[in-house]
Formats: structure tokens, sequence, C-alpha cells
């Protein structure tokens, strides 16, 4: 156990000294791999749907808000956007408007 | 072997990768940290795989098993049937797993479990360790209910096609030989069934190859379900509109047996003749996904905790994709089965860690059906997960359908495939 124990704490040194998860960032990369499967890995979309990767914080923020209200029309968006909690927008916002294209 | 060599392998592999973070640790390194073993390259091992690894900084050790030479798409694959894709076009290789993100990917067949060792046996005999393992290999047909296709003569002569690949291209050339006038009858199971629409979908795609080139043939859906379970006004709409006609459906229809000779089906009421026949039979999860007690559902699919994907059974080992039993309106479907990867990659690589998993994992659904070769509808649905009640639970207000079949979702459809094929492929 105490074998197992400093195995665990090597691997969380490692991880955490590469810049990996919080519980926060955690949930946040999550959500944000949830954009993934049609925006493309860390939204880098390959191409026919929009990039999320550099967006603009406050641009991004203001079109799920749009998405959720109806305001902006869209064919799915309007959907998806309404499973996120405001704040959850707010974190993918930054998140993405961190990544390079 | 459980502990004492693995367990200081491990401590040396974790402290070589430490010592490597200022040195930039390729993917090319191959210092021996935690090992997790993957089986099956589908829409969920293969993007688990690619996120252990990306979401370790490459630090895990990842080994994905596949039976298949390359991975190919279930999503899209009717349209070879409608004749506008080429199966080759739904084919993609291992190559960007292992060359860009480091996975060792192992043409093979996983056979059997050890849980108290650790340890994955494959067909060829050779065994792999593992610290985590993840089971995603998909459904297995049931032939036991129908009599007459229990044996693998009728089977390759009545195909399921419900795993792309040699079948649906098989499935396609029966259509191209039938004589116009035919008729095509396919049998849907009892729900739960990979992919809700799929048959529906396959319908369309049938009548619309029809249309254009036999239209005097048609399209007989026996549906053993009382209802259309997926998309419904969407699909009715186009089997009353442009295919009126060329698409029969007949719900609570099970098949009680085939005669492959006389090429009759047999139903309650009534036996009906084929030209071509489709069989979509009942399924269960994988065999390996059945063994040592983790079919924990009616002993046919895998019960799992969704903040981790772990086995309700069997601790350390992972299951994803087709073979769980979803949670209330999860469907079995190729993007929830990327989210199911995502989750437990991150959820592994915590674990690995001695760190906290995510208490709240949020996934999304997108599902998009072709109803010819130009215009498409989705469905889409968001899930979080319920500390409460232990589950995945839709997100009141959320998710939804199209109005109607649309050109412009045609076009993120094939986004949809070019970005999710690139996600968990590389």
């Amino acid at each position: 156990m105490a074998n197992r124990h400093r195995m665990g704490l090597y691997f969380a040194m490692s991880i955490a000294a590469s810049g990996a998860a919080s519980a926060q960032d955690g949930q946040t990369r999550l959500l944000a791999a949830n954009c993934s499967n049609c925006h493309g890995t860390d939204g880098r979309s390959q191409s026919g749907m929009p990039m999320l990767a550099g967006l603009d914080r406050a641009y991004f923020v203001a079109q799920m808000q749009d998405f959720k209200s109806g305001k902006r029309p869209a064919t799915i968006m309007h959907q998806l956007a309404k499973g996120y909690t405001d704040a959850e927008v707010e974190a993918l916002a930054t998140h993405f408007s961190s990544i390079k294209r | 072997m459980t502990s004492p060599s693995r367990r200081s392998l491990l401590l040396a592999g974790a402290g070589v990768a430490a010592g490597s973070i200022a040195g930039c640790a390729g993917i090319t390194s191959r210092a021996p940290g935690a090992r997790v073993v993957v089986i099956g390259g589908g829409y969920g091992g293969a993007t688990c795989a690619r996120y252990l690894r990306m979401w370790s900084d490459n630090r895990i050790d990842v080994t994905l098993v596949e039976r298949d030479e390359s991975f190919v798409s279930c999503p899209l694959s009717n349209l070879v049937l409608g004749g506008s894709k080429e199966i080759a076009e739904l084919t993609i290789g291992y190559a960007g797993l292992s060359g860009k993100h480091g996975v060792k990917v192992i043409r093979g067949e996983a056979i059997a479990i050890d849980p108290s060792m650790r340890e994955v046996r494959l067909r060829s005999g050779a065994r792999l360790g593992y610290d985590r393992l993840v089971i995603a290999p998909g459904v297995d047909m049931m032939y036991d209910s129908i009599p007459g296709l229990n044996n693998e003569a009728a089977q390759r002569r009545v195909l399921h096609a419900w795993k792309a690949g040699e079948q649906t291209v098989m499935l396609r050339r029966q259509l191209e030989e039938m004589p116009d006038g035919g008729i095509f009858v396919m049998h849907i199971p009892k729900a739960p069934y990979r992919c809700p629409p799929g048959p529906y979908e396959r319908a369309c795609q049938v009548a619309l190859y029809f249309r254009n080139r036999k239209p005097r043939s048609k399209v007989l859906i026996l549906d053993a379900n009382e209802d259309v379970q997926s998309k419904k006004a969407l699909f009715m709409a186009a089997w009353n509109g442009p295919y009126k006609g060329l698409i029969e459906y007949k719900p609570n229809s099970t098949l009680l047996d085939v005669d492959v000779a006389a090429s009759t089906v047999k139903l309650e009421f009534e036996d009906v003749k084929y030209s071509v026949l489709n069989v979509i039979p009942p399924q269960r999860a994988g065999t390996i996904a059945r063994e040592i007690g983790m079919a924990n559902a009616n002993s046919k699919f895998c019960q799992v905790d969704f903040r981790t994907f772990e086995s309700t059974v069997q601790p350390y080992i992972h299951v994803l994709g087709d073979a769980i039993q979803p949670a209330p309106a999860m469907p079995k479907s190729g993007h929830m089965a990327n989210q199911h990867g995502k989750v437990a990659a991150g959820a592994i690589i915590a674990m690995l860690a001695d760190q906290p998993v995510l208490q709240a994992p949020v996934i999304a659904n997108t599902c998009y059906s072709f109803i010819d070769d130009k215009t498409v509808v989705h469905v889409s649905s968001v899930h979080r997960y319920n500390a409460e009640h232990k589950t995945m639970e839709a997100v009141p207000g959320s998710g939804g359908l199209s109005p109607a079949p649309s050109e412009v979702e045609a076009q993120y459809a094939f986004a949809w495939a070019r970005n999710m094929w690139t996600d968990m492929l590389g």
C-alpha cells in the first residue's frame, strides 16, 4: 500500500508539473471535449464547422447566450447550448480563447 | 505479479517520466509508466486511447488491442447502401493513433481477463498486464432466437450489416443483384440495440436506391418494437412524402424464424416472401465484456459508474460504448461512445494519480440521419450526472430534433464525421 501510494504521488507530481487537471480544470477540459466531436479536438475544426480555438472570450459567451435565448438562429446549437450553465459557458469561453488556432 | 515487481516498476517509471518533463517528454519516449490496455478501437476505445495519451502528456503507456486492420465507421455506412458513398471513404487506419499519439496498437483478439493478476490474454497467447483496463468491444449479434439463421451458412446469405465493413458492401451487392420489382425486407430487433435511428435511415437509403434504379421495388420494415424508436415524425414524413409507395412500415412484427431455402420470414400471424432480407438481430455486449460477471444488466450489457465508466462488478475495469447498460435517454451511438471514452480517460488519469474523479460529468449526443443523399435530420441531447440518483440524466430543456430535413445539416453531418474521426484517431 505504501508503495502504491508513493507511485500515486510520483504520478500526481508528474501530472501536476505538466500543468494538467485540477478538479475545476478537469471539468472544463471535459466540457470542452464535448464540443470537439463536431468542432474538432481542442476546438480546431478540420473543415465545415466553426473553429472554437482562439475565439474571443466575450464573443463566445455572447454567441452561446444568443443560442440559448433563440436570438441567434441555429440548426442544433440552440438545443445543445441549453445543456450548459452560464458558469460553464464562461469557463468554456476562457478555455477556448486561450488555445491557438 | 500483482504487486511488488509491478509496483516498483511503476514507481520507477513514474520517476523517469517526472524527470523527463524538463526535457519535454516527446511521444516517442517509452518510459514505463502506468499501463492501460484498451480493447476495441471503435468510437469509444480509440477515443479513450487517444485522450489517455493526450491528457496525461503522453505519460501513460497505452496499448490498444483491435481485431481489424482499420476502423470502419458505422455512422454514414447506410450511404453505401444508398450508393452515394464507398466503404473506403469510411475506412481509416490506426497509424495516427500510433504515429502521432504513441498508442501501441496490437492487431489481435482479447479472449480472457484475469482480474486478480490484472492481465489480458490474447488469442495469440500474448499476455498484457494492466493497471487499468478499458473494454469497448461493441455488440455481439444474438441468433439463438432465430433458429433458421443460427448457423454460419445462413448468416452469410442473410446479412445484418450492423457492423460496417464487408457486410455493408455485401448487402449493397445483394441490392444491386436484385431484379426490379423485388422486395427488400429489414427486421429491427426490440430495443435496446445499436443506433436507434439507424434502421429507419437504412430504409430511406435503400428506398432512394430503388427510386433511382429499381422503381418497381419495395422496402418492407418489420419492426419488433411497437413504434419507430427515434426521429419518428421526421422518418414518417419521408415515408409518406418522397418515398410514398416505396416503404411499408409494420410495427409489432417480431421475427419468429427465417426459411432461407424458401426466402420466407415467419411472423406471428403471417409469412412474408423476400427478395433480399436484412435481419438486424438482438444484441448484447461483445463477448469480452461479458466475462467475469460484468454483464450484470439482463446478462446482456454492463452496468458502470457514469463518473468513471468503471464496471460496477470489477474494479480497475472500465467499459465503454454500446457494451454498457446506458442511462435512460442515452442512445447506443458512436457519438456517445466517444464521450464515454473522454470521461473514462479523465477518470483513469485521476485514479492512477490517486486524485478524486469528477463528480458531475456532462456529456452530449448528436446523431445525424440521411433522409436521402442530400438532406439530413438530427437528434441531440445533453446528459449530466445526478449524484443523488447515481445516473446520467438528460438536462431539462436541452436537446431536440430538426424541424425538417435540410441540406445544411448534410454539410454539418459530413463535418461531424471529419472532426469526429480526427478526434478519435488523430
